[in-house]
């Protein structure tokens, strides 16, 4: 296939390298996301979490951000995202098995739930959209600090349901904070879909009524996610306040590993889900533009493959946690 | 030294802190141009500037939850809940958020901060049943946090100065019977009154009352009718009551043989049955009497009419009756 001359202008001002490491970032967070779901039914991880379909969502918002120097409040869903940030694949098999050096909690909390100081991701609990108003905090400090520093805190559509959500949005909107909210719809808060959860048709609708810019993205498209972040970024970055950020995603795993969403949901819904899937159709797109050749797409499936291969093998050499550390970290130890 | 009032000592020491530590704010509903509804933040707001004493729109998570946000952030946050009885709404950010956030990081992340409310009530407070409640056993239950319950303007200062320099978060609630109907010498130097140390208020030989907050003063008062006719009580104020002063608790119960918990919250699963519990666990062989606790009756808070309040607060009198029954037993 021949380049296309036109193809990186059209494609959001990104390099070619630029454009194929997003779809390799892709690509390593679906594989892992699958590998964690295979250790589950393998009996080997006690519960798994899946953010299958959100990679572009997760993917165009890191690439937005200043890695390394901005702040992401996360929601279960984001593993593709932490990896964008800077975390490893060994890092979450470490904590689909249980293992003392899980990074995020040791082994302390389900998987799903991250969090790494080195990244700065702030530590996650499960009780949801509690972590909407860390992120406004974390934005309130950085004015006080005067620091050019944005954080972005992501959570689904059935999270803007929830008191903490209408807080946090209000106080950002009221202080101008750098914060980009992200709600990442894939329609469905477990069972319940978005017709039960709003009379709304999109959760941006409501940025209006807080006062802040809002926008609405199909969060399939890799490249219109980054282009939607990035403004939304540069707007808190340049103190002109929060943005609702709402990516449209799909889901193409059940909520958990404890859940089976073909007894709610119905086999076309599921086949329109999966004709949706985001990393097959930025796939076709980067074969289209000429900035995938033949046998690169294959290629990079294997070198994130190999990476998991061997992030695995470490995961399953590390030890379990000491029952004596059970006891420790519930204060500052003295 | 200067003499000052209960309320003065917070307010004191938070603008001491403020001018010592660039990284300590407060935030919470009217904390700003107000001072707050007890004027416990009064001329913070002149003296720092709005990007450090918050008006928070009135919404209680929020103001725990981004208090939370800039303890991870780096900061030392002091959020204000106008009432302890206004406290629920952010029940799951301090159980489920800041008391946790050590633990489930594996110490990858900590949570510095207080929340301080004004709590307790009395006859004469006026407060009602969403005005006057004292909460602190339900935070007590919970392992990560502190709470802290001073008694005298000594302590309120000297205890917040330490919560506010504590590396976890902490619950410091505030009788607002005492804002202003107390005051003292305090030192005018730093001075840092560390948490999980209890006091003995007065000594004494032959029943220990183990109390703390405002309830101290009404133990004090009783203990002095006793000595009277001959009876020594020693009042231990516990001053927090998580972590609990085991050692104190336990060397005044083994000293006197006789104890009596009391305290203003109600009675049932509160900090007295883990004070009966620890006395009777570690103290067994040298009690005399069974532990005795007063506290709150089993209804939910203090009602509004005098007549109403009285049924459900202590006061020297209902102490020294139980003291006395100690005494004779």
């Amino acid at each position: 296939m021949v380049v296309s001359e036109s193809a990186p202008a059209e494609m959001a001002g990104l390099s070619q390298d630029q454009l194929r490491s997003m779809y390799r970032d892709m690509v390593l967070g679906r594989l892992l996301d699958e590998r964690i779901l295979v250790l589950n039914r393998q009996g080997r991880a006690p519960f798994a979490i899946s953010g299958q379909g959100h990679e572009a969502a997760q993917v165009g918002v890191g690439y937005a951000l200043r890695r390394g120097h901005d702040w992401l409040v996360p929601y279960y869903r984001d593993l593709t995202l932490v990896l964008v940030m800077g975390m490893e694949p060994k890092d979450h098999l470490l904590a689909a098995l249980g293992k003392a050096a899980d990074p995020n909690s040791g082994a302390r909390q389900m998987p799903g739930h991250y969090g790494s100081r080195a990244h700065n991701i702030v530590t996650t609990g499960s009780p949801v959209a509690t972590q909407i108003l860390h992120a406004v905090g974390v934005a309130q400090s950085f004015r006080y600090r005067k620091e050019d520093t944005v954080v972005v805190v992501s959570v689904g559509e059935g999270g803007s349901s929830e008191g903490d959500w209408h807080e946090g949005l209000n106080w950002a909107a009221i202080y101008h904070l750098p914060v980009v909210f992200l709600v990442e719809n894939n329609a469905y808060a477990i069972s319940v879909p978005q017709s039960r959860q709003m009379a709304v048709a999109h959760v941006a609708d409501r940025a209006a009524g807080y006062g802040m810019a809002g926008a609405v993205v199909d969060g399939g498209d890799v490249l219109a996610v980054y282009r939607a972040a990035s403004e939304a970024v540069e707007r808190a970055r340049s103190g002109q306040g929060p943005t609702l950020l709402e990516a449209l995603c799909v889901r193409l795993q059940s909520h958990s590993s404890d859940d089976d969403q073909r007894r709610y949901r119905t086999a076309e819904d599921l086949a329109d889900t999966r004709a949706h899937d985001p990393v097959v159709r930025f796939r076709t797109e980067l074969e289209a533009a000429g900035v995938l050749l033949d046998g690169d797409a294959d290629e990079i499936r294997q070198e994130c493959q190999r990476l998991i291969e061997a992030a695995q093998e470490e995961a399953d050499q590390a030890p379990v946690p000491d029952a004596a550390s059970a006891l420790m970290h519930v204060y500052a130890e003295a | 030294m200067a003499e000052i009032t209960y309320v003065e000592a917070i307010r004191s020491a938070m603008e001491d802190e403020m001018r010592r530590d660039d990284r300590v704010l407060v935030m919470g509903e009217d904390v700003g141009a107000k001072g707050g509804v007890f004027g416990a933040t009064a001329g913070l707001f002149a003296a720092f500037g709005e990007e450090r004493v918050i008006d928070s729109p009135l919404a209680e998570a929020a103001i725990v939850g981004v208090a939370i946000g800039c303890a991870l952030a780096g900061l030392r946050p002091i959020a204000e809940i106008q009432f302890l009885d206004f406290i629920p709404p952010a029940m799951d950010q301090i159980i489920s958020e800041a008391a946790k956030i050590r633990y489930r990081s594996n110490g990858d992340w900590s949570c510095p901060m207080v929340i301080r409310a004004p709590c307790g009530g009395g006859v004469h407070v006026h407060g009602a049943l969403y005005h006057s409640q004292s909460l602190e056993a339900m935070f007590a239950h919970v392992p990560g946090l502190k709470v802290v319950v001073p008694s005298t303007p000594t302590d309120a200062k000297g205890l917040l100065l330490a919560a506010i320099r504590d590396p976890d978060p902490v619950c410091f609630f505030e009788h607002k019977a005492l804002y202003r109907s107390l005051r003292e010498e305090v030192p005018d130097d730093e001075y840092l009154v560390p948490i999980g140390q209890g006091r003995v208020v007065r000594e004494g030989r032959d029943i220990s009352c183990i109390t703390y907050g405002a309830t101290v003063h009404e133990a004090v008062a009783a203990a002095d009718r006793l000595a009277k006719d001959g009876v020594q009580v020693e009042v231990v104020d516990l001053r927090t009551v998580r972590p609990l002063d085991r050692s104190i608790i336990i060397s005044t119960a083994r000293k006197t043989g006789k104890v009596l918990v009391a305290h203003e919250a109600n009675l049932a699963i509160g900090v007295g049955a883990e004070v009966a519990a620890i006395v009777a666990e570690e103290c067994f062989q040298q009690l005399d009497a069974p532990v005795m606790r007063i506290g709150g009756p089993e209804i939910p808070a203090i009602p509004f009419a005098e007549s109403l309040a009285e049924v459900y607060c202590l006061g020297p009198d209902k102490i020294e009756a139980k003291l006395r029954e100690l005494a004779a037993y």
